[in-house]
């Protein structure tokens, strides 16, 4: 008999197809309650750090440079009070095989498929991580199909998607181009179910654990460059996994650095507008996935994600599209380094960061992006011109997200501006709150606590103040 | 009449607007979910008629034949000239010679 294959069957069927696909099976890390067992779940890739190390330079994954940005660091210091402008490094993950830091994600996932006996994998995403997986089951001989959201519904699709959908198929990849919507998730669990394909997804375990070697490296490369470890490292944040992977990986290597969330502000754009859709510059690392990723990590197409950057967030900024754009072209005009611009997010944040630091002090920038036409300034900012979006130069505080994008009349406007971390934080308590019926257990509160990251005081103090 | 064999794009409705459930904006739930998908053309067919095709890894896809050899319409837009001094201007900061701080 055929299986019903309607949109209600399917969704239905969610948790066997992902447990199938997914090589893991996610009950048993549950309490019964709100808590779960996150380390028990990080640890179940099966793989230790050396040996993703090993998995990834196997896939020519990873060991990307470590640049130090010293005419970026001048002229942050021509802005600084007198003594401050940290010293400014940035990862150069553009030389990973796909061009991102994305390829240490795909690498571990795509190598556990191969070895489970998968034929091929599917992955769900309009951004690099498409690109990466292609790209690693090319290397590995598997079969890959990306599943992105690419067009609104007059068929016109973001420049950026539009060249990832490329770059999947220079890898052989087949991809699958879908319209605005969160049935994008039916698709992909409906070709999980009929290809019988490996479930390649950005929040799994294996997807966060291959970031650590990133913030290893990260720690581990300005330490032997400068004798000791950065102060702060700055983490684009969209997911989660990013900042997540990143930070595990700097303790890991013993190193304390400040964890710095960074995110394009699109605040009052809809993610699921279909006219919205198009009046966006950046297609991830904005507040529209950062925030509820941030404040509610198990929104995502596994049952509990890997992803959880509270747990290691000290710090969360958002910078304004014309700022990123800015800084985009100070890379290329002032460091001769020519990269994607939503990898530059970070550095955006970093360049304002630095300049409360003392000069001494080393602030990293963890990522770097290929570029490409499609994914480059010039043709974003035509795009944002022809869909109606005002692009100008001034001050970008009055830049309004979906309607201007304003460049800096000069670096001194450029501003990485502080989310209040303790609202951030009893979000995500509340979210948490709302998926039992009973009053948390201890246990629950002790949990909680770890998950962003302050005391059990304060998140009874903020059970008390919703109730 | 397209060649069986030939490198074709077609597209299909995977809901319309009034089997669409999730909880959408109104905009979003005014409009069908739509699907795009390449692969090599099974049986000739004709543009703008349904369509059987073989997807790279190997699937039968059914859907509206909308494209023949579809290409990528990629490039780097129309100049932004806003962009032209701010590499110009910071250099001139930096390396103008005054301490401009």
């Amino acid at each position: 008999m055929r299986k019903d294959m309607s949109y209600q069957a399917v969704m239905g069927r969610k948790t066997e197809i992902i447990k199938a696909s997914a090589g893991l099976d996610f009950d048993q890390f549950e309490s019964g309650s709100l808590a779960f067992d996150y380390e028990g779940m990080m640890a179940s890739t099966g793989y230790t750090f050396d040996e993703i190390r090993r998995v990834q330079a196997e896939g020519s994954v990873g060991n990307t440079p470590l640049i130090e940005l010293k005419n970026i660091t001048a002229l942050a210091r021509k802005f600084a009070p007198k003594g401050n402008g940290a010293r400014i490094f940035i990862k150069d993950e553009a030389a990973n095989p796909s061009g991102s830091f994305k390829d240490r994600r795909a690498a571990t996932a795509v190598y556990n498929a191969k070895k489970l006996g998968f034929k091929g994998v599917v992955s769900a995403t309009s951004g690099n991580y498409g690109a990466a997986v292609a790209s690693q089951a090319a290397m590995k001989g598997l079969k890959c199909i990306v599943v992105q959201e690419c067009y609104d519904s007059r068929k016109v699709g973001q420049p950026e998607i539009v060249e990832k959908a490329r770059k999947c198929e220079a890898y052989g990849a087949e991809v699958i181009q879908l319209t605005v919507g969160p049935e994008l998730f039916y698709i992909s669990l409906r070709l999980l179910e009929e290809t019988g394909y490996f479930c390649a997804s950005l929040y799994s375990p294996f997807g966060v654990a291959g970031v650590e070697t990133l913030g290893w490296e990260v720690a581990t490369q300005v330490k032997e460059r400068t004798g000791k470890f950065p102060d702060a490292v700055v983490c684009t944040n969209a997911g989660g996994g990013n900042l997540t992977g990143t930070a595990r990986g700097l303790l890991r290597a013993g190193c304390h650095a400040q964890v710095i969330g960074a995110s394009v502000n699109l605040k009052g754009l809809h993610m699921a507008s279909d006219n919205q859709f198009n009046r966006k510059s950046f297609t991830t690392g904005h507040t529209g996935f950062g925030i509820p990723y941030s404040t509610w990590p198990d929104r995502s197409d596994v049952p509990r994600s890997a992803a959880r950057p509270l747990r290691y967030m000290d710090r969360y900024v958002t910078i304004n599209q014309g700022e990123v754009f800015y800084m985009t072209e100070l890379l290329a005009s002032l460091e001769g380094m020519e990269r994607g611009p939503a990898g530059n997010t970070s550095l955006a944040a970093a360049f304002s960061i630095a300049q409360e630091m003392p000069e001494d002090a080393i602030i990293v920038v963890q990522e770097t992006e290929y570029t490409g036409a499609g994914k480059h300034i010039q043709p974003q900012l035509s795009f944002a011109r022809d869909n109606g979006i005002e692009v100008s130069v001034g001050n970008p505080d009055l830049e309004v997200p979906g309607k201007s994008i304003i460049l800096p009349a000069d670096p001194s406007l450029l501003k990485a501006r502080d989310l209040d971390m303790n609202k951030t934080r009893a979000s995500l308590i509340r979210h948490a709150l709302a998926t039992i019926d009973h009053k948390p257990t201890s246990e629950d509160i002790r949990f909680l606590a770890q998950e962003v990251k302050s005391t059990e005081a304060f998140v009874e103090e903020t059970i008390a103040s919703l109730s | 009449m397209v060649k069986q064999g030939s490198w074709v794009s077609i597209t299909r409705t995977i809901l319309t607007a009034q089997e669409r459930t999730a909880s959408l904006p109104e905009d979003t739930s005014a409009v069908p979910f739509v699907m795009w998908v390449k692969g090599y053309l099974v049986e000739d067919a004709e543009i703008g008629q349904p369509a059987k095709v073989r997807t790279k890894t190997g699937r039968i896809e059914e859907g509206i034949l909308e494209e023949v050899n579809p290409q990528y319409e990629l490039n780097y837009g129309n100049l932004v000239p806003e962009l032209l001094s701010i590499g110009d201007d910071a250099r001139a900061i930096l390396f103008g010679g005054e301490d401009n701080a």
